[in-house]
């Protein structure tokens, strides 16, 4: 379950992050939560990578920390050839304006008591982009773009809003700078699937008409598949398997990615799927099992497991592993140890 | 220790086999100060011992209030209720809080949706679950030590003895929903109301809370209630669906049934906007447009018309009655799928497309 290995990552990349380490101190104890440990990705201009595991899986850390919300512990984060980590607060600022963020609940990250005109224009006023004019013929445009009335809806608060129109507001927050990156975090877990539905959708027009990059991290696996170019999948802070979501899909390699597609209720009462028994839920991050993160539920794992971490190495085209013994693509060669 | 059914009047009330629970022309209304909330509308539906009822819908159709409506766990004031539900020959809806409160519990059990808020975070678990057991089967301490023990084993939890003396701050979210259950079976009711019971939970544990649960029902021969909008859900744990819409049923069919030939436009809409894995990536999804109806004024005619692409006039005028189409198959359509109506505009929707 190594995120160890770089073998998956491309030139030219939009956004490069390399061997990223995200710690947080567990009250006065002295111990540290090792919520990201040396997990390397990278994004290329329009592509969408999709970030998938379980709770504490480090997936929203991840995506926070290319924000340098808060910065990483260490490793790199290139995004257009500049290495976020050492521009300080001035360049990080400025580069924020073309890396955005959606976040889960779409109601708590809308100020209750300022008018929805108010909070989609606010980063055009930080920014002093315009004029008065131009920054209202704006903020119209946008959430013209994103489905909502800029007539009906620019005077009203959020809570006269559903939670859908909540998220739809929050998009057109993040666009009215026009970004290139959108980090997008469980944008729609907490919707009806019938108002998700509508989002994803919502995504994909707005990622082709403004030439957006996104991350989309989700647990939802069936989500994932529907927006993604390439998934990521996270297990304990590492990443155990990148593809494209139909070589994912159809033949997963990593057990765990395994686990977690048998896991998904099937929409058809006639299908039966036979499930993978794993045993617990993911142990904790402040002492990870040695070897292999993933090795204590494993079906598969060997005393190889227990004492070597696994690199990623490529399986097929486009298709990466971090498994000694993985479900197909042949067993990884005995090689060099990874402390 | 282990005869849940000492009690004199869960024998009485228990069928073994047969209809368990009958609701007829149940309604919830709650007068608020905009107007009255039509939350749970006329709605009749049975449960045979051993069925598995799946109640499905979007956020605010009713579902939630429908299955606290049957059990009775409803505020006093401001509510208007009316119908009656049968439990075991017993009628629920006239009986006395005391009645009542032997029900609950004993009788009937609920799974609530978020295991974070639904436990109390300043007793100790194993004190929680030995309270049903003291108050319903009068159990001596070390009696119901003994099987919150058993019960706590049962639903999977390891070393259940340390457990007891932990608080609900220190268990996962999994091993609280797990505590939940074992306090839900504790006094084996025949009857487990789940509502989105996995929802907080993720995808590997989901899948073994629900298996769980099925094993439980059967081992127990109790009759489950699964509320959900989650349909993948439903299909792989019902024997009978329950399709809400506005405080209404708008479809009631065995599962294969209703999934092999679904009829209510919103039932199809809804299994049409949840994304696939069988799909290939980028697959465009279908979407239903706008957003369930404010309840106090709902729409006249059918409620569903004002976003069904089939609706002609005649559904926004005339409410389409809840028949008996085919053999325990129910729905409320004036269009369904497969009429006419709905090849004519289903072509028009994929040339479009």
């Amino acid at each position: 379950m190594a995120g160890t290995g770089d073998a998956h990552l491309r030139d030219e990349a939009l956004l490069s992050v390399r061997d990223l380490r995200v710690e947080f101190p567990v009250g006065r104890t002295g111990l540290t939560v090792q919520a990201v440990s040396g997990i390397s990705f990278d994004i290329l201009a329009g592509e969408t990578l999709g970030v998938v595991g379980e709770s504490g899986c480090g997936k929203s850390t991840t995506g926070r920390a290319i924000l340098q919300l808060p910065a990483p512990k260490s490793g790199s984060i290139s995004f257009r050839d500049q290495d976020l980590t050492r521009l300080g607060n001035d360049g990080v600022r400025t580069l924020r304006t073309s890396i955005q963020m959606i976040f889960q609940d779409p109601i708590s990250s809308l100020n209750p008591r300022r008018k929805v005109r108010d909070i989609v224009m606010e980063p055009l006023n930080i920014w002093k982009i315009g004029t008065k004019e131009e920054r209202l013929a704006r903020v119209n445009k946008v959430l013209e773009d994103v489905g909502i009335d800029p007539d009906i809806a620019a005077d009203r608060r959020p809570h006269q809003f559903s939670g859908g129109q909540c998220q739809r507001i929050s998009i057109a927050r993040a666009l009215v700078l026009n970004p290139s990156l959108i980090i997008c975090d469980e944008p729609v877990s907490a919707l009806d699937v019938s108002v998700q539905a509508q989002v994803l959708n919502l995504l994909e027009d707005l990622k082709r008409d403004y030439d957006l990059t996104l991350m989309f991290i989700a647990h939802d696996l069936a989500v994932v598949k529907n927006i993604s170019d390439r998934v990521a999948v996270m297990y304990l802070g590492k990443i155990c398997e990148v593809a494209s979501p139909d070589a994912l899909y159809s033949s997963p390699a990593h057990h765990y990615s395994n686990v977690l597609l048998r896991s998904i209720p099937v929409p058809d009462p006639t299908v039966v799927v036979e499930r993978v028994e794993v045993a617990g839920e993911p142990p904790s991050p402040v002492a990870p099992p040695a070897g292999c993160r993933f090795n204590p539920r494993c079906p598969a794992a060997t005393d190889r497991c227990r004492s070597e971490e696994p690199t990623l190495r490529e399986i097929g085209p486009g298709h990466f592993v971090a498994c000694h013994h993985p479900l197909h693509g042949g067993e990884a060669p005995v090689s060099v140890r990874v402390a | 220790m282990n005869d849940f059914r000492a009690n004199e009047t869960q024998t009485r009330l228990r069928p073994e086999s047969g209809e368990l629970l009958r609701i007829d022309d149940l309604y919830t209304h709650f007068s608020t100060a905009l107007g009255v909330v039509r939350a749970v509308d006329h709605v009749s539906f049975s449960l045979d011992r051993g069925e598995r009822l799946g109640i499905v819908g979007e956020s605010g159709c009713g579902k939630t209030i429908l299955s606290r409506s049957i059990m009775g766990l409803l505020p006093r004031r401001n509510v208007l209720r009316g119908g009656s539900v049968v439990f075991g020959g017993a009628e629920l809806t006239t009986m006395s809080l005391k009645d009542r409160r032997r029900i609950w519990g004993a009788e009937m059990a609920m799974i609530f949706q978020d295991p974070m808020t639904s436990l109390n975070p300043v007793i100790k678990i194993g004190k929680q679950l030995a309270e049903p057991l003291r108050v319903h089967l009068g159990m001596t301490k070390a009696d119901a030590r003994a099987t919150v023990l058993k019960l706590l084993q049962d639903v999977g939890i390891p070393e259940p003895d340390k457990r007891l003396d932990q608080y609900a701050h220190e268990l996962s979210g999994g091993m609280r929903q797990r505590v939940m259950i074992a306090m839900a079976l504790a006094c084996g009711p025949s009857v487990l109301f789940a509502d989105e019971p996995t929802t907080a939970l993720d995808v590997t544990v989901q899948a073994q809370i629900l298996d769980l649960i099925e094993r439980q029902r059967r081992e127990r021969n109790m009759s489950t209630i699964l509320v959900t909008h989650d349909l993948g859900v439903v299909a792989g744990h019902t024997d009978k669906i329950v399709v809400m819409y506005a405080g209404k049923i708008v479809e009631m069919a065995s599962t294969g049934s209703l999934f092999g030939a679904m009829k209510m436009p919103y039932t199809e809409a809804l299994f049409q906007s949840i994304p696939k894995l069988e799909q290939p990536a980028h697959t465009r999804l279908v979407t239903i447009g706008g957003r369930p109806p404010n309840l106090i004024h709902p729409p006249a005619g059918c409620r569903f018309s004002p976003r069904c692409p089939y609706a002609t006039d005649a559904c926004t005028t005339h409410e389409p009655p809840l028949v008996e189409a085919s053999p325990g198959h129910w729905f409320a359509c004036h269009h369904p799928v497969g009429s006419e109506r709905w090849h004519e505009v289903s072509v028009r929707r994929r040339e479009v497309a």
